[in-house]
């Protein structure tokens, strides 16, 4: 082909027509819901690997997956699958009533005969689910009518909440059986508000509104989910109008858009908090304490987080269920130098330890923890900060390595101090690093605690003893921002699922 | 003869190459901090829960065994299966590979066009302010990181003139009847033109973003290249023929000047190739290098390795490619 100036020319121009062409509409009247999302979803299988445990895609799974149990809004549980549910008398058995007159997503009838085989299932450790031992302490599942009875193998007072939590999803028995773990996911179906129409891995998936939902059939009739990973591109996204609802976007873009849209900016069950491993300098409880005293957390979430925080002084939000308000730590900068004098520290002598952070995993983490080493150095801290990425975070906790001080996320969209306090500082669990024995003694019993307000109580005590001895320094509860298109009303979910099914035409 | 030596010393060298990846990555990733297990483990995981997990997906044998057992299953055809999605490596990297290629292809074209255009604009207008405003360009387009132009781009063209897609590779409502997934391509063998229409306007801005750096060094050595040309002899004797300075550029420095340029449009084809993992994620572009972010961050080792292989393959393809089209259009490797 011989190319010269004027083919050139008609080439050009025909390559900006046919862009031109293609460019995306822009309609104000929403027929199709179309979310940027943050994440991306690996796997349809909400029971098995590592996305079921995922707490950030959990709200992708409940769009289309139904658990045993409904967790609303605001944590607390309602009757889903599942209409009642209880222990036996003497504890040794559990039952559940199964919610008739609901089908699955190719029509077939659901059952007390599915949610028994889903449960047993996931108890069966050559299935591979995390959870496996918490599913474990069930056993000899059986159907009993639209009753579903197991007995109680270790009693565990929290596994209803888990019916609401990560893995607790009911899977169709007699579809899985047929089509095999394989074709689950190529062709996954569930009970819930949306089925899944189209999906591309590392895209989009489409959503189609389950017209028979028990719930009742959600109001936009399709949804695409966009996963768009990148923060800044997810701000285009609905800037420009190519998504109508998008989530955790940098505080000053939210700011800066929230003016012309639909703006949510809702705490979640997501906490930032800096554990404290008992090696080196931490061992000294004059250190720990001046560490908790020196740090301004509210100043922390007025300046760096544009006052989007709540500022915690325990490992429990105030919707979770051992939420103590009387449990406070107070910024006291001269305490801190009075503990640290007490321990031969001050400013010219300054205790050093090492403390390690993620860098963007989380809103201005290692922006947090800059701060948090200038207030230490103040009276008498020398930390030096070491970012790591949240890999190593989990190898280093679950092999008991952190450094004397590190910054992670814990999230607990359950509410139950079990899975907030329990596993961040009961020393055994491979989530915690701090060993003491006195600590062990107080956690231990509460794990099979069946007497409900005495469970509840023995956790407040133990949260009064961590905050008076400093065992962790707890800094703040996240806010979640969801920027929507005028046209779209959000219901903002405290366990921080960004959920289809409960958005409305505004 | 001479060529088939060179294609046949090339194919063993790669295979080594490959092997030598291979180790590395498998032992690399081992041994680095964080691994999958950790990263899976819930609240209240006993050692015994960890032991399982780790023995379900083969971690608990030595990095060894792991890796013979790893490539005696790649000599079959079998990379494994990921961790994260529970599907078999070798499918899900091959469907993610023609995005991708499509892609890094589409930017290569745009470089070549674009940088071949300022080229030869340079030269013809040589020694002038245009020929100092191409290269002001030039060095402005090469300052300038890739992905930093993506979000430029997006800002331009997806906010500001909301002109172009800014994420996905195709519009999600679209029914896409193909049975390939190199969607540009069939799109236009089946002659389905709104769908070109609608994949081109996705892949303009990611390809844009990948195509602005190339095309700048293009410009800066088939410029370079061509202007040294324009003073040989057979340059002047063509001006004294009477042709025109375009056609003595077109048609007699060229040629000539171009082999230079194609080397080295092979060796950055495949930094392109490598440039679309940021690009890709930028973009919420469904590739290799987007699929190659998450299992590094999900600590996927399966997923991890094939994916390097892949792109290993890719790397080594290329050049070879690149490096028997130098010797079949230079006339003295031609004959040598």
């Amino acid at each position: 082909m011989n190319l010269n100036r004027r083919s050139l020319l008609k080439l050009s121009a025909a390559t900006l027509a046919m862009t031109a062409a293609g460019v995306p509409s822009f309609a104000q009247d929403i027929t199709e819901l179309v979310i940027a999302y943050n994440v991306t979803l690996p796997s349809w299988d909400p029971t098995v690997g590592p996305s079921a445990v995922n707490p950030t895609i959990q709200g992708l799974y409940q769009s289309v997956f139904d658990q045993y149990i409904l967790q609303q809004p605001d944590l607390k549980p309602a009757p889903g699958l599942l209409t009642e549910w209880g222990w036996s008398e003497d504890k040794k058995q559990v039952w559940m009533t199964v919610r008739e007159g609901v089908t699955w997503h190719d029509g077939s009838p659901f059952t007390a005969e599915d949610v028994a085989w889903s449960l047993a299932r996931v108890a069966n450790p050559e299935t591979g689910s995390p959870i496996q031992f918490v599913w474990g302490t069930l056993a000899n599942h059986r159907v009993e009518g639209n009753k579903v009875i197991a007995d109680v193998a270790s009693f565990d007072p929290t596994i209803f909440k888990w019916m609401y939590f990560l893995t607790g999803y009911v899977l169709p028995k007699t579809y899985y059986e047929k089509v095999g773990a394989e074709g689950f996911e190529a062709a996954p179906i569930g009970t819930g508000p949306y089925m899944v129409e189209k999906y591309e891995r590392d895209a989009f998936v489409r959503l189609k509104a389950n017209a028979n939902y028990w719930g009742g059939k959600p109001e936009f009739e399709t949804v695409t989910i966009k996963f768009v990973t990148d923060a800044a591109a997810r701000v285009a996204e609905i800037e420009s109008g190519s998504s109508h609802v998008t989530l955790e976007m940098p505080y000053e873009e939210y700011d800066r858009l929230k003016g012309g849209m639909n703006a949510y900016a809702t705490p979640v069950s997501d906490i930032g908090m800096i554990f404290l491993n008992d090696i080196e300098v931490m061992t000294d409880p004059n250190v720990r304490k001046a560490a908790v005293a020196a740090i301004d957390k509210q100043a922390i979430i007025d300046r760096l987080l544009s006052g989007y925080g709540v500022k915690i002084d325990t490992l429990q939000t105030p919707e979770y269920d051992a939420f103590d308000a009387s449990i406070t730590t107070a910024y006291d900068p001269d305490a801190a130098v009075a503990a640290l004098a007490a321990s031969g520290y001050s400013v010219d002598n300054p205790v050093k330890f090492k403390i390690q952070t993620t860098k963007g995993f989380k809103p201005k983490d290692y922006e947090m923890i800059q701060a948090i080493v200038g207030l230490w150095r103040k009276v008498g801290i020398e930390a030096e900060i070491e970012v790591y990425e949240i890999a190593k975070h989990y190898e280093l906790r679950a092999a008991d390595q952190l450094a004397p001080a590190a910054f992670y996320n814990w999230g607990n969209s359950v509410g139950d101090p079990t899975t907030s306090t329990g596993f961040a500082m009961f020393g055994p669990s491979p989530h915690s690093v701090w060993d003491g024995e006195d600590l062990i003694g107080m956690i231990g019993p509460l794990w099979g605690e069946a007497d409900e307000a005495k469970r509840i109580a023995g956790w407040k005590a133990v949260d009064k003893y961590i905050a008076d001895n400093a065992l962790v320094i707890p800094l703040l509860q996240y806010v979640q921002p969801v920027l929507a298109a005028k046209g779209v009303v959000v219901t903002p979910h405290a366990s921080g699922a960004l959920l289809p099914h409960l958005m409305k035409r505004a | 003869m001479a060529l088939l030596r060179t294609i046949l010393l090339r194919l063993v060298t790669t295979a080594v190459t490959l092997l030598g990846v291979a180790v590395i990555v498998f032992v690399v990733i081992r041994v680095v901090p964080g691994n999958p297990i950790a990263m899976m483990l819930p609240p209240g995981a006993t050692g015994e829960d960890i032991a399982r997990l780790t023995a379900l997906y083969g971690l608990d044998k030595s990095i060894l065994q792991q890796f013979l057992i790893w490539g005696a299953g790649v000599l079959q055809g079998d990379f494994g299966t990921s961790i994260t999605a529970r599907q078999p490596v070798l499918a899900m990297v091959l469907a993610r590979l023609p995005a991708t290629l499509e892609l890094s292809t589409f930017a290569l074209l745009m470089a070549v066009l674009a940088g071949g255009a300022a080229a030869l604009t340079g030269t013809r207008l040589r020694e002038t302010k245009v020929e100092g405003g191409i290269d002001i360009a030039g060095g402005m387009a090469l300052s300038v990181p890739d992905f930093l132009w993506g979000l430029v781009l997006i800002l331009l063209f997806g906010v500001l003139v909301p002109v172009f897609h800014i994420s996905g590779r195709v519009t999600p409502s679209l029914d896409l009847p193909f049975i390939t997934n190199f969607y540009l391509f069939e799109s236009l063998v089946r002659l389905r033109l709104d769908l070109t229409l609608d994949l081109v306007s996705h892949m303009f801005l990611p390809a844009l973003s990948l195509a602005i750096p190339l095309a700048a060094i293009i410009a800066q050595l088939l410029k370079q290249s061509l202007k040294e040309t324009m003073h040989l002899d057979y340059v002047t004797l063509a001006r004294t023929q009477g042709y025109s300075e375009a056609s003595v550029i077109w048609r007699e420095a060229l040629p000539n000047a171009v082999l230079p340029t194609l080397t080295l449009v092979g060796v950055q084809f495949t930094f392109l190739i490598g440039g679309t993992v940021i690009i890709e994620r930028v973009f919420s572009y469904e590739g290799l290098g987007n699929m190659a972010i998450d299992a590094v961050i999900n600590r996927d080792l399966p997923l991890i390795q094939g994916i390097v292989i892949l792109f290993a393959v890719l790397f080594t393809g290329v050049n070879l490619v690149v490096d028997l089209m130098y010797a079949t259009l230079n006339p003295r490797l031609r004959h040598g």
